[in-house]
């Protein structure tokens, strides 16, 4: 057989290289500049996203490194997301930098960059393994970053808990990868899905093995989702790991996640090209987790007095109703997937970023630290009462809209085929639970406007940390009212990743 | 292209906010004076659309003034759709003529006055686009958008339980809207080809099948019984209309209570007649409830602001028996006729509470007596509003009650309805009971002794109300002439 050389084709991959050797540059200059350089590391760190997703839009569609490496719709837009997220933790970060982490700037910066890597590497990743890479990628630097204020007993337990986590869920995952590999012979998440559908037509059926291939990878995709009984580590991580992190985490890891679980299951496992071939246990399953998602985040949440873990158990519940859309995999699934992170990212992100900002200030994440917040800082407030109003799903921000594509995604689909009628019951648990959802996001707004005192605080946030609420401000103001740009965008996603053939 | 009449009634009050907005916090009067102005806009308008509504639409059942519809979102089919008949023009008169009347009544407000008239004008916003909005997508969001500056401005402004009231107000109303959302998105994906604009949705969804017609109703059904409120989903009311303060309770009372038969009548009735008629009988019991258990938990009442809106679950039941009537246009009038005399009246006595109660800081029944004599214009005034509201004839009360019973008399089951005659009398009972109680008898002079009289602005605010009541009580003719193609439009919609 005559060995061919893949086409490597470089430039498709151009953006992770430079985000790669900018941190290698951040690195360096804050060695170089003797530490002393505090806000020009975090310019510098700034700079370089932007840079990249400069490149980013310049790059286009294609493939490299054979089918290893593609680039689509779906890596692009999510690539958007994990450098709007390493954006704006950055952002929200300078408050510590000056004030916690005095030794390790560069570090600090760097390993969100390397991280961001990480991701933009699995969103690219067509196979299995450069998959497993990436994830790899994305989660040790945020071990370290979770552990980063070293005198801190919280942050160094968060970062061993996250890490011991971590370790066991990537085994499992690789796990659950090797059996699919030894089904189908290949890595290749087209083929693979290709092998097995030629397998299944030739046996009428897969057997046990893809059960539990699939059992292993939603265990281990669950602990990145924080989809219960996988969640544990999530309240204890946000809690004790710089602000900044704790939201970096929430969006973009997340994110991350998501983006696996898509390929290998919507893509790879899914779409055998006809819904009676589907082996949809995973679906039930997932949707099984995203019940419990939905249902025991926003319980939970109810009860906690540490804003971080209050956000932390939210973000449990977030993904469940992402999960909503990913279970339903028709034409709106997909987009209501890509859809809600976009929303999400912009809403979780600048909450996070006055949690930041507020804590800097005050040294504090109880809830009862913002009692009174509205008279002292009504700018600050009114920006997290519209962030909370927005991840509550309240029209007419980006949030509800996310929402409304979500279950919209599952009533079409329930609508179209008998087998899909318990997707009805699924957008139920997920309504009924925003509505308590709305409980603990209301008591914030609660604890900021309707407490008679004034706040003894009053917040002046640095330049860059209301860069980030802005930005987040914007994203959710305008992409609630006019979202029309975005929706037609993430319409490509389903399509190109070969999830519905068009 | 015509001037956007509608949107203007929107967008007018958004404007106002971003302006109250960029005033100087301190400054009080300006706030108070520039909200209130601005709110003239929107009610002028609203006063100018009755009446052009009146004299060159009125004939037919035809959308008026209908703006669009223009492609909001394409992707997901939302127009950005209004438009006005016989049922939305009199809310719209309603809802401009009491935000400002209520505007008017909170210059009492001192403390974050800028915020408060933020909200206030956001939360007209939200009350008109809801009554002109023709395109599901649009109407959810306005429906909603009214939620947050009411749950900020009970929650802020509110009685000592106000943090309480107001989220159990946002919750119980979320709630019912999670269930209109499902049944949106199911019509939106059961049409062909998929829409969300209620016109075309009022054609096609009689040919649903009768269990998914049922499924739609009922859920449409829980969100605006929530809102109306019907028994057994009142409970939010009283503690929202006794914690919020004066104005915001007359708001609730004369328009968002509204906005649930409102709903009814413009969405689930006429979409789902099938349903409608298998379900009607059991609709006119829940209005009998509410009316009877309203009347009944009145007359218990200590508190006279409870009084008041406890009054209100038993009026708006006569709502709910009118709309189970729905084959005949003489009750569903009186369904219109009651929501538009139930805004009049019930917000005229909110404000008349919030007038005592400045003044003697307790609204406990049993703390008056004899009031008549000091405060004698004031009594007047109250007496004459409690007399509307037990339906005495002459007044807009009677003409709705009356044209409900005629019209349920005839569609309904007659024991029923003359078991819902019974709450008239209740009524009655409840409403002379505390005339009695406050105004006459003994005088306690050492207590009430220093008791002033209602002020120019207080008298201001009623005033309208009450020749308006008065008005629609001697002369029906001309706003039942308005509405009357559009009811009979909707009655045979209904009988499809």
């Amino acid at each position: 057989m005559e060995f061919q050389l893949p086409e490597y084709n470089l430039r498709m991959m151009l953006p992770e290289i430079f985000l790669f050797l900018w941190a290698l540059v951040v690195f360096l200059f804050d060695l170089l500049s003797k530490r002393r350089r505090e806000s020009t590391v975090g310019y510098l760190t700034l700079l370089g996203l932007l840079i990249c997703g400069g490149l980013l839009a310049t790059t286009g569609y294609g493939r490299g490194f054979g089918n290893m490496f593609f680039s689509d719709p779906m890596a692009l837009f999510f690539k958007v997301i994990f450098l709007g997220s390493a954006f704006m933790a950055v952002g929200s970060s300078f408050g510590i930098i000056k004030q916690k982490i005095v030794n390790h700037r560069g570090e600090y910066f760097g390993l969100i960059m390397l991280s961001t890597v990480g991701m933009m590497f699995l969103a690219s990743s067509q196979e299995l393994l450069s998959l497993w890479i990436g994830l790899e990628l994305t989660t040790i630097p945020l071990f370290v970053l979770a552990a980063f204020f070293k005198d801190d007993k919280l942050s160094v337990e968060a970062g061993v808990k996250y890490f011991v986590f971590g370790a066991f869920s990537s085994a499992l995952l690789l796990y659950g990868f090797s059996f699919l590999y030894g089904m189908s012979g290949t890595t290749e998440i087209v083929a693979m899905k290709m092998n097995l559908a030629a397998l299944f037509i030739a046996n009428g059926s897969l057997g046990v093995v893809p059960l539990v291939a699939m059992v292993m990878i939603i265990a281990g995709l669950g602990f990145k989702l924080s989809l219960p009984p996988f969640h544990q580590w999530a309240p204890d991580v946000y809690e004790g790991s710089p602000t900044p992190i704790a939201a970096f985490l929430s969006v973009g890891s997340k994110a991350a996640g998501l983006v696996a679980f898509a390929k290998i299951f919507v893509n790879g496992l899914w779409a055998f090209w006809g819904l009676e071939m589907a082996p949809n246990d995973w679906g039930y399953l997932t949707g099984i987790l995203a019940c419990a998602a939905m249902i025991y985040g926003n319980v939970v949440a109810i009860r906690q007095t540490n804003i971080k873990r209050m956000l932390a158990y939210s973000s449990i519940a977030q993904a469940g109703y992402i999960m909503i859309g990913m279970v339903a995999v028709n034409e709106w699934g997909l987009e209501a997937v890509a859809f809600y992170v976009f929303a999400y990212l912009f809403a979780n992100m600048g909450a996070f970023a006055i949690v930041a900002i507020v804590e800097d200030k005050t040294g504090s994440c109880q809830i009862g630290t913002y009692r009174g917040l509205s008279q002292s800082s009504p700018g600050l407030a009114v920006c997290m009462a519209v962030f909370l109003l927005s991840l509550a799903g309240i029209p007419p921000l980006a949030g509800f809209l996310a929402k409304y594509k979500v279950f919209a995604a599952a009533i079409s689909l329930a609508g179209q085929s008998q087998d899909y009628t318990w997707l009805y019951w699924l957008a139920g648990v997920g309504l009924l639970t925003a509505v308590f959802s709305l409980y603990y996001y209301a008591n914030i707004i609660k604890q900021m406007y309707f407490s008679a005192e004034e706040s003894p605080y009053r917040i002046k946030p640095n330049a860059p940390a209301v860069m980030v609420v802005a930005i987040g401000l914007i994203g959710v103001v305008l992409f609630g009212i006019y979202a029309e740009p975005i929706l037609q965008f993430v319409k490509d996603i389903p399509a190109a990743t070969g999830v519905i053939p068009r | 292209m015509e001037f956007p009449y509608l949107s203007s009634l929107i967008f007018v009050p958004i404007f106002g906010m971003v302006v109250v907005m960029l005033l100087p916090k301190e400054n009080h009067k300006a706030i108070r004076w520039t909200a209130t102005i601005i709110s003239l806009i929107p009610m002028l308008v609203s006063f100018w659309l009755t009446w052009d509504y009146f004299v060159n639409f009125s004939g037919s059942a035809a959308m008026a003034y209908q703006e669009g519809p223009y492609s909001w979102i394409p992707s997901l089919n939302v127009q950005y759709f209004l438009g006005v008949d016989g049922i939305s023009v009199p809310m719209l008169f309603l809802t401009g003529l009491l935000s400002t009347l209520s505007l008017l009544a909170s210059f009492g407000i001192t403390n974050r006055v800028k915020e408060y008239f933020a909200f206030f004008l956001l939360l007209e916003a939200g009350m008109m686009g809801v009554f002109v909005a023709l395109d599901f997508f649009l109407f959810y969001v306005f429906w909603e958008i009214m939620l947050v500056p009411m749950y900020f401005l009970i929650g802020v402004w509110g009685g000592p339980r106000k943090e309480y009231a107001a989220i159990k107000f946002f919750l119980y109303t979320l709630f019912g809207s999670m269930f209109m959302l499902v049944s949106i998105l199911i019509l939106y994906f059961t049409s062909e080809p998929h829409t969300l604009n209620m016109m075309t949705l009022i054609e096609t969804c009689p040919t649903l099948s009768h269990s998914l017609q049922m499924v739609c109703f009922i859920f449409f059904f829980i969100a605006f019984a929530i809102k109306v409120p019907v028994w057994p989903f009142h409970t939010w009311l009283p503690d929202a209309h006794v914690e919020a303060p004066t104005a915001v309770s007359v708001i609730l009372a004369g328009v968002l209570l509204k906005m649930g038969t409102y709903a009814m009548l413009r969405v689930s009735w006429p979409m789902f007649p099938d349903a409608l008629r298998t379900l009607s009988f059991w609709i006119a019991i829940l209005g009998v409830i509410a009316i009877i258990y309203g009347a009944l938990v009145s007359m218990a009442q200590k508190d006279l602001k409870k009084l008041v809106a406890y009054s209100s679950v038993s009026h708006m039941g006569y709502c709910m028996l009118a709309l189970a009537a729905f084959s005949s246009v003489t009750a569903i009038a009186g369904c219109m006729f009651q929501m538009v005399s139930h805004g009049l009246i019930t917000g005229a006595l909110f404000l008349l509470v919030g007038v005592l109660y400045d003044r003697a800081h307790t609204r406990e029944i049993a703390a008056f007596g004899g009031i008549g004599a000091k405060l004698p214009v004031y009594s007047g005034i109250m007496i004459f509003f409690s007399m509307a509201a037990l339906g005495l004839p002459g007044m807009s009360g009677f003409v709705s009650e009356f044209m409900i019973f005629v019209g349920a008399f005839g569609a309904l089951n007659k024991v029923l309805v003359g078991i819902s005659v019974l709450g008239v009398v209740l009524g009655a009972a409840y409403m002379l009971r505390m005339v009695q109680r406050i105004f006459l008898g003994e005088f306690d002079k050492a207590k009430w002794g220093g008791l002033t009289e209602i002020n120019f602005r207080e008298i201001v605010t009623v005033a309208p109300l009450m020749v308006l009541t008065v008005a629609i009580g001697v002369y029906p003719a001309p706003l039942s002439n308005l509405m009357r193609a559009t009811l009979e439009n909707l009655v045979t919609l209904m009988a499809r």
